[in-house]
């Protein structure tokens, strides 16, 4: 398996940088909201060797160079369907007997 | 605020000026009223340029469906006589999977037409989707801004597929944390890149979505001899809303125009922590509400969407409706389809139920689906995050707590929203932005009365009112 927690120069990578720290932001903010800084995340192709938790200058796909902290390397995107909700599972068979419930009698 | 944000937001009009295509100056008329006509004519194009411009992109011609399955259960328990035909317009049949690729499409055109490099839009929503894979076409670059996580680095699953699908259509994604200042960092890259701002609201965007309301008229005219009695539409921002009403009347139809939206009320939008707790990322009240009470905070000078001017009705439903709808639709009409573009339908089944069998419904979207971007995902993530979810009747919910699926579909009722409440908050919000002391004119008033979709006697009324407060 590829190495995630280090990339060499022209791997896809992510970074993350802090656009804004907490005392640097928007007046209007909500508490918790102005408490935080503003992340941003942003991939691109590495321009040199690194371990997660460096700093990495990449080139992103419109050909930008970004300098952030690296935080994934060949990042990818794990979310799923899930499990059915249970409280869904049954509308389909409910109502189809209605409908058809209904035809039959509305046919009648 | 920080010297870095005020420094950037000092440059918004030239950065702007130049990132718009498109001088807004030329239609300011006073402090409160502009040529809102000039300025959605100002492209040059005709609805046939633009169904031009939609074909060569791959955009529009959508199928329209009629639900008779959907339209028979309503009739199962409606009163007798009552129950109006059911359609939708099935807009996850374009390119990108949604109702955006037309909005997209107008701006992409221009931004090559006038020779820039590439486009910017800030959404975490299927308009990203929509511009990454137009600007790939055109061959341009693209940049998406979203506001994707909260400070935990945990994203909505919606969120998350709307990051991929813009990246697998080639755009750079900015993936932000909760916060207004999204704005900021926009200038920022449009002042380094030179690209065009694909803005949602621009006037290219609503014009796009003409084409929608134009096509399903001529669409149901074909099918029952006229256009629909009943548009319902999926409300946030305004450009559906407003561009799906503009191109009705484009092709003669005097349709009455519903907009709906998922029920967020009480939780707030810039809040860190409310930010997972919510199960919808468009199509709420959340965005629906500030954005027709006043357009123009929109990321434009003017704002092209305008949604009161256009509404006849405004209808909320809840979120455990509009997912209860969602599994209807798959397992009734084989429409497996994303659930914010259901929100519509919900509102419809619920209108259909009380109007007669003659009258017709159209519901104008619906949006593709996928992992994190369905009902399952959305609703485990839901539990995830501390959100009660069961069964019982959806009155009972409460936004950011609760999610309450119907256990029958005679539990789904929309809600009228109060329109002359949203029209008076509007032209309070028009008196706010104008200077101090400044006094409106005859021109402004009948402005204000064309943008609420009311008379000049009602715009007038709300004025003394205000001032007597």
């Amino acid at each position: 398996m590829a190495d995630i927690m280090r990339c060499n120069a022209g791997d896809w990578v992510e970074v993350e940088r802090v656009l804004l720290e907490p005392a640097d932001r928007s007046t209007n903010l909500p508490e918790e909201t102005a408490a935080q800084p503003l992340r941003m995340w942003v991939k691109g192709f590495a321009r040199s060797a690194a371990a997660v938790g460096d700093e990495v200058a990449v080139e992103t796909m419109t050909g930008r160079a970004v300098t952030g902290t690296l935080t994934d390397v060949n990042p990818g995107y794990l979310h799923t369907f899930g499990r059915p909700t249970p409280e869904l599972t049954h509308v389909g068979r409910d109502l189809r007997d209605r409908v058809a419930a209904y035809r039959a009698k509305a046919g009648e | 605020m920080a010297g870095k944000t005020e420094a950037i937001l000092a440059r918004k009009g030239e950065i702007m000026k130049r990132a718009l295509g498109m001088d807004y100056s030329q239609f300011e008329q006073s402090p409160i009223a502009f040529d809102y006509e000039g300025m959605m004519a100002a492209h040059g194009y005709s609805i046939d340029d633009i169904t031009a411009i939609q074909r060569a992109g791959g955009v529009g011609r959508t199928p329209l469906l009629e639900l008779r399955n959907l339209t028979d259960l309503v009739r199962s328990y409606s009163e007798p006589g009552h129950g109006a035909r059911i359609f939708v317009k099935d807009e996850a049949a374009n390119m990108a999977g949604s109702f955006k690729d037309r909005r997209a499409s107008v701006s992409i055109h221009v931004a090559r037409e006038k020779g820039y490099a590439g486009v910017i839009a800030a959404t975490s929503g299927n308009y990203g989707a929509a511009v990454s894979s137009q600007a790939a076409r055109a061959g341009l670059n693209c940049i998406i801004v979203q506001e994707a996580f909260d400070s935990r680095h945990v994203g909505q699953p919606e969120i998350i597929e709307k990051s991929r699908i813009c990246e697998a259509f080639g755009a750079e994604v900015i993936q932000l944390t909760v916060g207004p200042e999204l704005f900021s960092h926009m200038l920022e890259l449009l002042d380094e890149t030179g690209y065009l701002a694909a803005s949602l609201y621009s006037a290219f965007g609503v014009s796009g979505i003409e084409t929608l309301g134009y096509e399903l008229a001529e669409e149901m005219t074909a099918v029952t001899g006229a256009p629909p009695t009943h548009v319902v539409v999926t409300h946030a921002g305004g450009g559906n809303t407003t561009g799906t009403a503009r191109g009705l009347k484009r092709a003669g139809a005097t349709t009455e125009i519903v907009s709906a939206s998922v029920d967020l009320s009480g939780l707030h939008m810039a809040s860190d922590s409310d930010f997972n707790r919510k199960s919808f990322t468009t199509g709420h009240t959340g965005f629906g509400v500030p954005f027709a009470t006043w357009p123009d905070r929109a990321d434009v000078p003017r704002n092209a969407a305008r949604a009161l001017r256009y509404m006849d009705r405004y209808l909320t439903v809840s979120q455990g409706e509009v997912f209860y709808v969602t599994e209807a639709m798959a397992k009734l009409e084989g429409l497996e389809r994303g659930p914010s573009g259901n929100t519509a339908m919900a509102a419809a089944m619920s209108l259909a139920r009380d109007l007669p069998r003659d009258a017709t419904v159209v519901v104008q979207e619906t949006e593709y689906t996928g992992a994190g971007k369905h009902h399952w995902a959305q609703l485990n993530f839901a539990r995830e995050n501390g959100v009660e979810v069961r069964a019982g009747d959806p009155a009972e919910n409460v936004p950011g707590k609760s999610i309450i699926i119907p256990e029958r579909p005679e539990q789904i009722r929309a809600k009228d929203f109060d329109l002359a409440k949203m029209r008076r908050s509007y032209v309070r919000n028009a008196l706010s932005h104008a200077p101090e002391g400044y006094v409106p004119t005859d021109a402004d008033i009948a402005f204000l009365a064309e943008d609420t979709n009311s008379d000049t006697a009602t715009v007038e009324e709300t004025i003394a009112g205000l001032k007597a407060t």
